[in-house]
């Protein structure tokens, strides 16, 4: 080859083939996330088998003329089981806490704290206190000491026919008050066919909190009993079919994970990481996400997937009666009540982006030796920012609405709202807000002034259920663009939403001019040519 | 007036020159994707070509600089005064009126004063910056130790005015390389290596 064809190849190769063999590299091999599946460790609780059958126990054949009479029957032989319940929340109702800047200890749960959606429990508890796992905590004279009143079968019914009447605080129905909804349960069938919780045993209360299915969560209702994988790949019928205690891991019945509307500890929670690690996408770059971004907020993009949930509740509204003094109903177009007389005006949604917070794993509350120092008034308030190393961006449903408030002690109040007969003073039979607040206020043993209003207010859920497959994870730019997710979420620079204006014009300006500096000088040379070339 | 052809960019300061011009487009459009100043290859993607482009970078930048060194070619990086003044005048009058070029081209002195000061200004401030502030970027996330470096938005910030810099930069020197003896001479003397210079014995010495 002459010299000419050789430097010709030269050139080639160091001018064009080199540099492009660099760019296809980088777009070749790293252009692409890559594609290894995570490692998960799981052990599924529910795939325990029974090492006994509980139908050959010659107790659990004699005749029970009582729902106590069974659990008098199973702590026979699983004692001890009866003190680890008493020691925990689902019994108690509440639980020592310590509260980032509160003093000392607070003793706080569904048993004392007041929350916008009925208002609270206590005072009401023929009805609240259904899904206590006792029997018959009607008032305050209920023994939280006494083994008998603790309800194994709620928790431990594998033949789904083990109901709770309504209104009778946990009790089931009896040969007087039963009825074709709720008949006195075969006892000797139920308690012969127990066995670990399944999703309908804690469904039963957990789905329904708040009056109606996934009132309250968002995230937890009746459609995962048997959903698609789209809904929740955990629970999804077509796949994993997980019961809650799989991820719930229990011991001594122990529950871990609880939720922030009535906790406040960082302590005792269930994890997606104790399955998944907390490097679990085999990528760098989607793992030090897992620093500042909890797992949900990326793999729950939306929840109430299936049926709506309420983020707006109006107590203001409530009761209004029809033309014969009646209370009544309306519903929207999803069938969805929209306003009830008892309650007041409510908006539904499904398919709900959840707002986004820092979350630490602590929260505070709205607590009823508190007053009310600002409007919206916070039921909770979960602690976190971008400068605490501990928090993590989280999905959250806030729960917003109008409820009642004492304008003279500047406090919220509590509710008498359930009685089973008119003139007892409870709102929904009576609708006189005035002898509810007063009433409501007496239980709780908190005064009350006799003047009321409503006033704003927001509950902060965050979202842990309905996981998406992973095809329906959050893209990049649903955060990392100018008006994404968090554009609320303002206290750090993320890319792609964030900028410096001043840099951003100034380097666009400066672009701007340098591309009006070299046109015009590239005219006047042409130019200057041609005259040049004329003379 | 006596010319000579002689190779003025040696192969490997073509292979540097022309990887580190498509590196640093590169680097700019998926930079600016993920500034969310336009969508192109689609977020993660240009997050992942960037990394792996400033990685290429990055190499590319040892490795040209051991090649300065040992070639010596270190020196036409060297600011100077001289003819400084020449060449401003050159480009804001002389060119206009079919003036020659007051820089001559040897092999150890091939760039005008103003260039010098503009590569030298690249190399030793615009790309150290880019480079410590995209790998502080991409790898020291959080941490207090050993230093605190609270969220990314100093270290982002920086990144954003070097890459408009270099925005400028990359439009100002398409232009310039027009400049050359007719519009395509430079840009064919970075492709060949070679470029008919003239013969000046007198003027060469006494520009060095």
């Amino acid at each position: 080859m002459n010299s000419r064809g050789k430097s010709f190849l030269v050139s080639l190769l160091v001018v064009f083939i080199l540099p492009a063999l660099v760019i296809y590299v980088i777009f070749s091999f790293y252009g692409k996330r890559p594609d290894q599946r995570a490692e998960v460790h799981v052990e599924f609780s529910a795939d325990h088998v029974a090492s006994t059958d509980h139908s050959e126990f010659e107790i659990l054949q004699k005749e029970f003329n009582a729902p106590q009479e069974v659990t008098e029957a199973c702590i026979s032989c699983h004692t001890g089981r009866d003190d680890e319940i008493m020691a925990s929340a689902h019994w108690k109702w509440e639980r020592e806490v310590e509260i980032p800047g509160r003093e000392g200890k607070v003793s706080i749960g569904k048993k004392n704290l007041i929350n916008n959606f009925c208002t609270g429990a206590a005072g009401n508890n023929g009805s609240c206190m259904r899904c206590h796992i006792g029997f018959g905590w009607k008032d305050k004279s209920f023994d939280f000491t006494d083994s008998r009143n603790v309800d194994c079968l709620v928790c431990h019914d594998q033949t789904e026919t083990y109901l709770k009447k309504k209104g009778e605080a946990g009790m089931p129905a009896t040969p007087e008050n039963a009825s074709l909804q709720f008949p006195v349960p075969n006892y000797n069938y139920v308690a012969q066919n127990v066995g670990l919780p399944k999703k309908h045993n804690c469904g039963i209360c957990h789905f329904y909190g708040g009056g109606g299915n996934n009132v309250k969560h968002g995230d937890l209702e009746e459609a995962l009993l048997s959903c698609s994988y789209e809904v929740d790949v955990h629970m999804s019928s077509d796949s994993l079919d997980m019961n809650c205690i799989d991820c719930h891991k229990t011991e001594k019945h122990n529950i871990t994970g609880k939720l922030y509307s009535v906790s406040s500890e960082n302590k005792n929670r269930a994890t997606c990481a104790s399955c998944h690690t907390d490097r679990p996408h085999m990528d760098r770059i989607l793992d030090e996400h897992c620093f500042k971004v909890a797992c949900q907020t990326c793999h729950i993009p939306k929840y109430a997937k299936v049926n709506s949930t309420k983020m707006w509740w109006d107590w203001s509204k409530a009761g209004q009666l029809d033309e014969h003094d009646q209370s009544y109903a309306e519903t929207d177009a999803d069938g969805n009540h929209n306003y009830l007389s008892i309650k007041g005006s409510f908006v539904w949604d499904d398919n709900v982006i959840p707002e986004y917070y820092w979350f630490n794993g602590t929260a505070d509350h709205y607590l009823n030796s508190d007053t009310i120092s600002e409007v919206p008034v916070k039921i909770n308030t979960l602690f976190g920012s971008y400068e605490d190393p501990t928090s993590k961006i989280w999905p959250v449903k806030v729960h917003r609405g109008k409820q009642i408030y004492d304008t003279e002690n500047n406090t919220l109040i509590n509710l008498k709202l359930f009685a089973k007969n008119e003139g007892e003073g409870a709102f929904w039979k009576d609708f006189d807000y005035d002898t509810a607040a007063y009433l409501g206020m007496k239980y709780n043993e908190r005064p009350y002034s006799g003047s009321y209003d409503f006033i704003a207010s927001e509950a902060y859920w965050p979202i842990n259920h309905m996981v998406s497959p992973k095809e329906a994870t959050l893209t990049c730019t649903e955060c990392h663009s100018r008006d994404g997710r968090l554009s609320g979420l303002d206290d750090f620079y993320l890319p792609g939403r964030d900028y410096a204006s001043i840099v951003e014009y100034g380097g666009i300006g400066f672009i701007l001019l340098s591309l009006l500096g070299v046109i015009s000088h590239g005219i006047m040379r042409i130019a200057s040519r041609r005259k040049i070339r004329s003379y | 007036m006596k010319t000579k052809k002689i190779e003025l960019y040696s192969k490997f300061e073509r292979f540097w020159h022309w990887t580190q011009g498509v590196l640093v487009i590169l680097l700019g459009i998926t930079g600016f994707e993920i500034h969310g100043s336009f969508r192109l290859f689609g977020y993660e993607t240009s997050v992942r070509l960037h990394s792996a482009a400033a990685w290429a970078f990055l190499i590319l930048i040892a490795l040209a600089i051991f090649w300065m060194f040992i070639s010596k070619q270190y020196k036409n990086f060297i600011p100077t005064s001289k003819n400084i003044k020449a060449q401003i005048n050159y480009y804001i009058s002389g060119i206009f009126k079919g003036a020659a070029h007051p820089t001559k081209k040897t092999k150890l002195d091939k760039l005008n004063p103003l260039q010098r000061l503009v590569y030298l200004g690249l190399i030793i401030l615009v790309f150290p910056v880019q480079l410590i502030s995209g790998f502080l970027y991409m790898y020291y996330h959080y941490p207090n130790k050993p230093v605190e470096l609270t969220g990314l938005e100093t270290v982002a910030i920086i990144h954003v005015i070097g890459a408009f810099l270099l925005v400028v930069f990359l439009i100002v020197h398409l232009y310039l390389i027009t400049t050359g003896t007719t519009p395509l001479t430079n840009l064919k003397a970075m492709i060949t290596g070679f470029e008919v210079v003239e013969e000046d014995e007198e003027l060469i010495k006494n520009q060095v």
